[in-house]
């Protein structure tokens, strides 16, 4: 096989750095409203009617939405293996509570209203709240603890080991404003889900709570980028960059130093349009949602979610995940990925089927579009949850 | 076996994996099953045959939703227990999984929404479109998770790129059309088929027992039977073709599920029944039945299948081999730059690196295989003994339950062809007790399948024991108990849940014209 050279190797770790961050949009866009909606769902539905009304929202869609997450995984695993072999173990624990959360979710979903029982039902939904709660969560806070830099090192054979993370060196004070960033950001997106699926006295709960989480959001990212400017280092090369070389991430040296996390904004100026969305589609999301235009709310409100991941992304890059007690094993976009083939490969994959993911999702929403029927569900057609 | 991070992670996925198994086949079977009955739904026009989809679909969904819960454990586990497999193969056995999703799970996933939500929703050819999405949805996800199970059988198609110390992959082609795989994927959706049709098959005895749903119930076991008997005649076929290609490809997997502990003149003896004993090398009181076993794994009568103990002396020499290798890759390591690699180191290295994983099995007693006494070879060399009873007995169940599933499915074909059905009730209690069985028998198969490529977690190239993650044995147990029960109070929701729907049956369904019309709340008939 020697078409996959008409890419060359540092074009296709750029685009799977791209994609990756697709992947990782695709799932807080789209899972994220569900996620959203499951956390807000005691809170903004107080009757068991209105709560069913609140879960058929996402009955339908959920399950697609989910796949975002494992194609992500799937993805991570075969354009970037290293990063998913040291996340995923190095975050054992962490990965275990996301998991966990995202187990209950979908038996909470299809099983709920399948018995009468007040106390079953009222299980199920709290289930389904810690179902939301705490993927988002532990997701941001794991960010923010990607940001700070990892406890691990790679021995002569690659073969990773972790120095001492325990559950709760994450929950440090910067890992838990990005948790709650996250928070924030999926309940702003899964209040003007609810606003555009639902009316009446759910809607308007929904606008109230999804306003609110609009303004945190606001707060939060400043918030972020302010300790982030003043109390966390950032990684750089100190050798030469090879861009083409093999993925072998102990090749280099690498420093820690503070504000380095901004010096691609500086470079490419062009690149703080990602942090200006972050802000610009939460403010815009605040009014649309408080105007009751559902459809351009929920719009701003992912649109912010790009803006928010972006920065991540465009502040780190070309670095993945950085280690803080070794920096020279840490994973960068020039060391840490799948072989020229394989990119090559799961990039063809990934241009025929995505946009026929694309095409049939798109299908399916506009089958399902408008309101959820108040009235079908409490006569209990077909096979509403 | 001592408990230590191996032997937990080991324990998790197995648990875990078992337990994903549960609902897999059924969701394979029931969807190709459903998208039948619809079909008939729609080419007919009659009433009854939406009804059936819809009622099998209700318990389709509650089976449906475990799998997609539980599957997700297994997409996430390979980086949490086994980074070091995920670092070393990532490259190959990557790009299936993801794959699987870009092709598979969307399709599935976005679809079985409409299914259930869709009806009034869509014409009938848009549902029936939509369930038929389902179903080659999920049964794509097993042709790419198992070209992905197949590459750890038969790793074809990459090599050891001593730059990076990992796997990787030089004729995707290869990965792809691996005949290990491509006949584990049709053994293995046959058998979901199998499960799903002794489901309906027994579910709808118990209705004409009860004499209830009798047009459903009838309707459904012809459906089931026909099904069911094409399927389980092409598991047995194919799980043959597995066998087959095992003699080439895994020879200790296939002497280990016969106990064949020394080679025998060919053709071989089957050995029908007997107790294996892993430390005597030697099988009491066994039971062969000439010819076959050289029959079905060469397919002639000249070719000798090699015995276990040759099987073991040949994995010495490769030990030693890989040692050499291993030496040589330490060398190419040690070099600042490829152009500064000795030729003598690059030659050895080709030479035997394709036995670089048997020295990696040193690594469990020194941590230097260059510094392997005798002794710890030999060791070694006896480690690449799978368990041999689990393997033979687990086998024979297997088997012995593929062969009843045949005669089973066959009796209610020609019941069902001469209209006699409901004569019979000894053989409809036979089928209501026959639904735990297909379970049994893939869960086995699953067990043959992976105890069987121990102790390599990649056949050859990787031991499992060398694939983990550096993890505290306390933090895995922790997570096994956690999976543990939450998996345990899901199961008994389900089967509480599942019981129930059936013991409800199906919904009365009144005519789509029906639902249309205002005021049309109460049931039709």
């Amino acid at each position: 096989m020697i078409l996959h050279t008409l890419l060359d190797y540092e074009t296709l770790r750029v685009i799977w750095w791209v994609l990756l961050g697709v992947l990782l949009i695709g799932f807080a866009v789209m899972d994220g409203f569900d996620l959203g909606t499951a956390m807000l769902l005691p809170f903004v539905a107080e009757t068991d009617l209105e709560r069913r009304v609140v879960i058929n929202s996402v009955g339908p869609v959920w399950e697609g939405n989910q796949v975002w997450l494992i194609l992500g995984g799937g993805a991570v695993f075969a354009a970037w293996p290293p990063l998913y072999a040291v996340s995923f173990s190095g975050f054992y624990l962490a990965m275990f509570a996301i998991l966990f959360a995202l187990i209950l979710r979908p038996v909470g979903f299809k099983y709920r209203s399948k018995r009468e029982d007040p106390r079953w039902r009222a299980s199920w939904d709290w289930a389904l709240f810690v179902g939301g709660l705490v993927p988002a969560l532990v997701t941001g806070v794991a960010v923010g603890n990607v940001l700070q830099g990892a406890n691990f090192h790679f021995g002569p054979d690659l073969r990773i080991f972790y120095d001492g993370t325990t559950l709760f060196e994450l929950l440090n004070p910067f890992g838990l404003l990005c948790g709650l960033l996250s928070v924030a950001m999926l309940v702003m997106h899964g209040a003007n889900w609810l606003l555009l699926k639902t009316d009446g006295v759910v809607s308007e709960r929904a606008r109230t709570f999804g306003g609110l989480a609009a303004v945190a959001v606001i707060a939060l990212f400043a918030l972020g980028g302010l300790w982030l400017w003043l109390g966390v280092d950032g990684y750089r090369f100190v050798s030469a960059v090879v861009a083409d070389g093999p993925s072998n991430p102990l090749a280099k040296t690498v420093e820690r130093a503070s504000g380095v996390w901004f010096e691609n904004y500086g470079t490419m100026s062009w690149t703080l349009i990602a942090p200006a969305l972050g802000f610009l589609g939460a403010l815009a999301s605040l009014g649309f949602s408080q105007g009751r235009k559902a459809v351009p709310a929920l719009l701003s409100s992912a649109l912010s979610i790009f803006g928010v991941i972006s920065t991540v992304g465009v502040s780190m890059f070309p670095f993945i995940l950085p280690s803080w007690t070794d920096p020279k094993s840490s994973l960068t976009v020039w060391d840490a990925s799948s072989s020229h083939l394989t990119l090559f490969i799961m990039l063809v994959a990934t241009v025929i089927f995505l946009p026929l993911i694309l095409a049939y999702t798109t299908w399916v929403y506009r089958v399902l579009w408008g309101k959820v029927d108040e009235r079908a569900i409490a006569r209990g057609d077909g096979h509403a949850y | 076996m001592e408990l230590d991070v191996v032997a937990l992670s080991r324990l998790q996925f197995a648990l875990t994996a078992l337990y994903h198994f549960l609902f897999v086949p059924l969701t394979l079977g029931l969807s190709i099953l459903l998208a039948i009955m619809e079909t008939v739904y729609v080419m007919t026009g009659r009433a009854i045959w939406r009804q059936m989809t819809k009622f099998w679909g209700t318990l389709f969904g509650i089976n449906f939703v475990l799998g997609v819960s539980t599957g997700l454990v297994m997409e996430f586990q390979f980086g949490m227990n086994w980074s070091y497999y995920s670092h070393y193969v990532g490259d190959i056995f990557g790009a299936p999984l993801a794959i699987e999703g870009l092709m598979a799970f969307f399709l599935e996933a976005t679809f079985v929404g409409l299914f259930f939500f869709g009806w009034d929703k869509l014409s009938k050819i848009g549902h029936l479109a939509a369930t038929w999405a389902v179903a080659l949805g999920s049964n794509f996800s097993a042709l790419w998770i198992l070209i992905a199970n197949g590459w750890m059988q038969n790793p074809v198609g990459a090599a050891f790129n001593p730059q990076t110390m990992r796997m990787e992959v030089n004729d995707f082609f290869a990965v792809l059309f691996n005949p290990v795989a491509q006949a584990k994927f049709v053994h293995t959706v046959s058998a979901g088929y199998v499960t799903a049709s002794i489901f309906v098959l027994g579910v709808s005895a118990w209705y004409l027992l009860k004499g209830r749903h009798l047009e459903l119930a009838k309707r459904s076991m012809t459906v089931a039977a026909s099904f069911g008997l094409a399927a389980s005649l092409s598991v047995v076929v194919l799980g043959d073709e597995s066998g087959y290609l095992s003699t080439e490809h895994q020879k200790m997997k296939l002497a280990s599920i016969e106990a064949m502990w020394k080679t025998e003149p060919a053709p071989a003896a089957f050995t029908a029944f007997g107790f294996p004993d892993q430390k005597a090398r030697e099988t009491h009181y066994a039971v062969h039945i000439p010819w076959v076993m050289g029959l079905i794994g060469t397919r002639s009568l000249t070719t000798e299948i090699p015995g276990i103990e040759d099987l073991v002396k040949s994995a010495e020499a490769r030990i030693r081999n890989g040692v050499e290798a291993y030496d040589a890759l330490q060398t190419i390591r040690a070099s600042a730059a490829p152009g500064a690699i000795p030729a003598e180191a690059q030659a050895a290295f080709e030479a035997g690196g394709h036995d670089l994983g048997y020295a990696l099995l040193l690594k469990r007693y020194v941590d230097d295989p260059r510094q392997a006494t005798d002794e710890q070879i030999a060791r070694a060399a006896s480690d690449t003994i799978p368990h041999v009873p689990t393997l033979f007995w687990t086998f024979r169940i297997m088997v012995g339950l593929g062969i009843f599933f045949i005669v089973l499915t066959a009796t209610f074909f020609y019941l069902s062809a001469r209209h006699r059905l409901d004569r019979y009730p000894l053989l409809l209690k036979l089928a209501v007790a026959a639904i735990p069985l297909p379970w049994i028998a893939a869960e086995c198969g699953w067990i043959v399948a992976e105890v069987g490529r121990q102790p390599w977690i990649i056949e050859g190239v990787l031991p499992t024991a060398a694939a983990v993650s550096d993890l505290g044995a306390f933090t895995v147990l922790l997570t096994i108990l956690g999976f543990t029960a939450i998996y345990t109070v899901l199961f008994i929701v389900e089967m509480g849940l599942m019981l129930h729907a059936i013991k409800k049956g199906p919904a009365p369904d009144p005519e789509p014209q029906a639902e249309l019309a205002p005021h049309a709340l109460a049931p039709a008939e």
